[in-house]
């Protein structure tokens, strides 16, 4: 944050940022009330964060919490920016970066997974491939004709990743993916 | 209790007794209960952005949060001007709106807008009230978030069947939400640590911001204790000016890009800087990476996303200014028996970059600089019981240079988003607080002119506010920054028709003074006080005096542009080319 380019001749000083941007997961719980997904969204947005996913759902019915899974990429300094300002939105009750605890716990990594339905139509060799490949990857059919299936896969993101690049060529009309849901190992909670 | 009974109630119940606005369709059931009771007086502006702008400084000069009512769609929108300017300056701002039936939400109606949708990134929180039994409920929380932790400006959007619906009021109640727990307490170990390293500073500087205002008046007077504790130079940012008084004989002047040269020196070369309810502004640090280079910086503030946000701090210390600084002090007393004497080196350097003498300007007898007319404006009026506000530009900052401030509160101007036509309705907003006190808007010709319309407001309820207009036909701080950078072709900056500004008050109902000449100044300054009504003072300035001293972009705190330096070749070459290509 410190480096910064040649002063320009503007009414503003342009920091040329040299840290290296990582990525982390944050597990974020909010009061599930209108507009809490657009107040995250939109704090992203409006001070130029990165999503690479998100996922929402509630998940405490009765106290109406809803816990966000949000992936995100930035310097350290900047992921120290996203976690202050979501905790300033006031129906955000806590905000854990996974990572961050991850490595504090020596887990190596959060657990994250990711399901994702591949629809992929064929027939003959390919489809009989399609079939075996997916059996590899544990996937399960889900829904059949004679010309297509549709997988549902559940796994990390690479693994997902990797299994739609290998049914492109065999017939991949659509993929719908959730995007993460994360949690630390161990047996506390956030 | 319909929903329109039920907004007045909770304005009661919340102290408010002034609320500023404009009547609307959609806020017509809340009008209709404001008529019929004498507790709350609503201020009739003429535009919405007048009525946010006189709620903040309403509430900045209160310590209260500020109330603005305003219609759906654009009176919405006209009210996201002072919002911003609020969230940016930490004030407490409550706007109520209107909205169109519920039934009607998303149908595209008549003065429809997404409230909600627009005012979500510029407040610290807004809600739309679908259920009558609801909406008391979310008035006093709305109360309570706009004013507790970092205050800011809340929206409460309020459909027009939702006024007319019977539902139960329930009176404030203590219990907030769980998932909004602003810390205050600071973490004592913290403060242990950031006293030690003050006791052990060489070459301290105090440098304080608008949180300290916030905190409350108590935390200005712990402040001031601890200044004399420690015997600490101390500077403040723009929005500070006044919890430190300016008599004060630790005062270095304000900080930043028309700081004091002392202060933004004593800045640059300190080794213990401590940070109080300021956040590391783009105007106050120059260029980041030559910052304070060789300090250890303490910051305290209430909120978490300020700390090193823009500037590593080594002691961070979360938590209200006024409960921290209440620690320190008393640490302070208890523990660290610092030798004055140790800083007696630091003054003596003070003492150097003060001679410099950096507010220093030509004075001329034909015609008045703007400088002297703040200096003149300063001496007439410092025994009174003043408040200033402002507009944005030069005018501003020769306002927070040369005017003295020696209380919190009494200094009124928009900071963070710098918003031309803010200090007309912020004046009528203070004077509507304090009926007896002189106040007085420093304005200048280009900003005074965005909100003028409020002067019929003024007039109005009797306020007898003083606009007092350095007048140089520019909008000078624009024209400064394209002599500076962009080879003086002064694009659009000269204002070719301006009105006649003393007809314009009489126009108004209110009484005009013109002045041009350095001899009448005081005459004329005089009779301002003097006028139990609205004033506009047209003061004819020499037309191309620039603000100095200056940090030209891209420079550091130790590289200021001096006002005996600022030769036009100086100014020319200020920014260098290199520089001036990466526009």
């Amino acid at each position: 944050m410190n480096a910064q380019l040649q002063p320009t001749g503007s009414a503003y000083f342009i920091a040329k940022e040299t840290e290296k941007p990582e990525i982390h997961t944050l597990s974020v719980l909010v009061d599930n009330e209108p507009g809490v997904l657009a107040r995250v969204i939109g704090l992203f947005s409006g001070r130029g964060y990165n999503i690479e996913s998100l996922t929402v759902s509630e998940t405490e019915h009765e106290k109406h919490l809803s816990r966000i899974t949000i992936v995100t990429r930035g310097t350290p300094h900047v992921l120290e920016q996203i976690k202050h300002q979501l905790e300033r939105i006031v129906p955000v009750h806590r905000v854990v970066d996974l990572t961050v605890m991850a490595q504090e716990l020596g887990t190596g990594g959060a657990l994250e997974r990711e399901l994702a339905l591949v629809k992929v139509s064929g027939t003959g060799d390919a489809r009989v491939e399609a079939l075996r490949l997916a059996d590899a990857f544990r996937a399960k059919v889900i829904d059949a004709n004679t010309e297509h299936f549709i997988f549902e896969l559940t796994g990390k993101v690479s693994k997902i990743e990797q299994f739609i690049a290998i049914m492109k060529p065999l017939g991949l009309v659509e993929v719908c993916r959730t995007g993460v849901a994360a949690m630390n190992r161990g047996p506390q909670g956030m | 209790m319909t929903g329109a009974e039920m907004v007045v109630q909770a304005l009661k119940d919340n102290g408010v007794k002034h609320l500023f606005g404009y009547p609307g369709g959609a806020v017509l059931p809340i009008y209709d209960e404001l008529f019929q009771q004498d507790d709350v007086q609503h201020i009739l502006v003429r535009h919405e952005q007048g009525a946010g702008h006189a709620a903040e400084g309403y509430a900045r000069s209160t310590g209260k949060a500020g109330v603005m009512l305003v219609t759906s769609g654009p009176g919405a929108t006209n009210a996201v001007t002072p919002l911003q300017d609020a969230l940016m300056d930490s004030i407490p701002l409550v706007c109520i709106t209107g909205q169109v039936p519920t039934s009607l939400i998303g149908s595209d109606a008549f003065q429809e807008c997404d409230t909600i949708g627009i005012t979500r990134p510029c407040t610290k929180h807004n809600w739309l009230v679908k259920d009558v039994n609801d909406l008391a409920a979310i008035l006093h929380e709305a109360f309570h978030v706009a004013t507790t932790g970092r205050p800011g400006p809340v929206v409460v959007d309020i459909p027009k069947d939702v006024q007319f619906a019977k539902g139960i009021y329930t009176p404030p109640q203590t219990a907030p939400r769980t998932s909004y727990q602003p810390k205050i307490q600071g973490d004592l170990e913290k403060i242990k640590e950031a006293v030690a390293l003050m006791a052990g500073a060489k070459r301290p500087v105090i440098y304080s911001g608008g949180g300290v205002v916030n905190s409350g008046p108590e935390a200005s007077q712990l402040l001031r204790e601890l200044v004399d504790l420690t015997g600490f130079p101390i500077t403040s940012t723009l929005m500070g000016l006044g919890a430190y008084p300016k008599s004060g004989k630790n005062w270095l002047g304000m900080l930043g890009m028309h700081g004091s040269y002392e202060a933004n020196m004593a800045m640059h070369d300190c080794d213990v800087m401590v940070c109080i309810g300021a956040r590391f502004d783009d105007r106050i640090t120059g260029r980041l990476n030559a910052f304070s280079p060789n300090s250890k910086k303490i910051h305290i503030d209430i909120d978490p996303s300020s700390i090193n946000k823009n500037v590593r701090a080594d002691v961070p210390i979360l938590g209200d200014v006024g409960r921290v600084l209440e620690d320190m002090v008393r640490l302070w007393r208890a523990t660290a028996k610092a030798d004055k004497k140790t800083l007696y080196p630091w003054w003596e350097q003070i003492a150097k970059w003060r001679a410099r003498d950096s507010y220093a300007y030509k004075h001329n007898n034909d015609v008045i600089m703007p400088q002297y007319a703040i200096q003149r404006l300063y001496e007439l009026t410092k025994h009174l019981d003043t408040y200033i506000t402002t507009e944005v530009g030069q005018h501003q900052m020769w306002a927070a240079q040369h005017y003295g401030f020696e209380k919190p509160n009494r200094w009124m101007t928009s900071g963070g988003l710098g918003t031309m036509g803010y200090g007309l309705p912020a004046a009528l907003g203070v004077q509507i607080a304090h009926p007896e006190s002189l106040v007085i808007d420093i304005a200048g010709d280009a900003s005074v002119q965005m909100c003028i319309q409020e002067m019929s407001a003024a007039l109005q309820y009797n306020a007898p506010i003083k606009v007092f207009i350095l007048n140089n036909s520019y909008m000078g701080m624009v024209r400064q920054w394209q002599q500076l950078l962009h080879g003086n072709r002064l694009s659009h900056s000269y204002t070719e028709a301006m009105p006649d500004f003393v007809k314009l008050a009489e126009a108004y109902g209110g009484h005009g003074i013109r002045c041009d000449k350095p001899d009448e100044l005081d005459d004329a300054i005089k009779e301002m006080i003097s006028v139990k009504k609205a004033v506009i003072f047209d003061c004819r300035v020499a037309t191309l005096a620039n603000c100095f001293p200056m940090i030209p972009s891209g420079k550091a705190h130790n590289e200021m542009l001096l006002p005996d330096e600022a030769t036009d070749e100086a100014v020319a070459n200020a920014i260098d080319a290199k520089g001036r290509e990466l526009v």
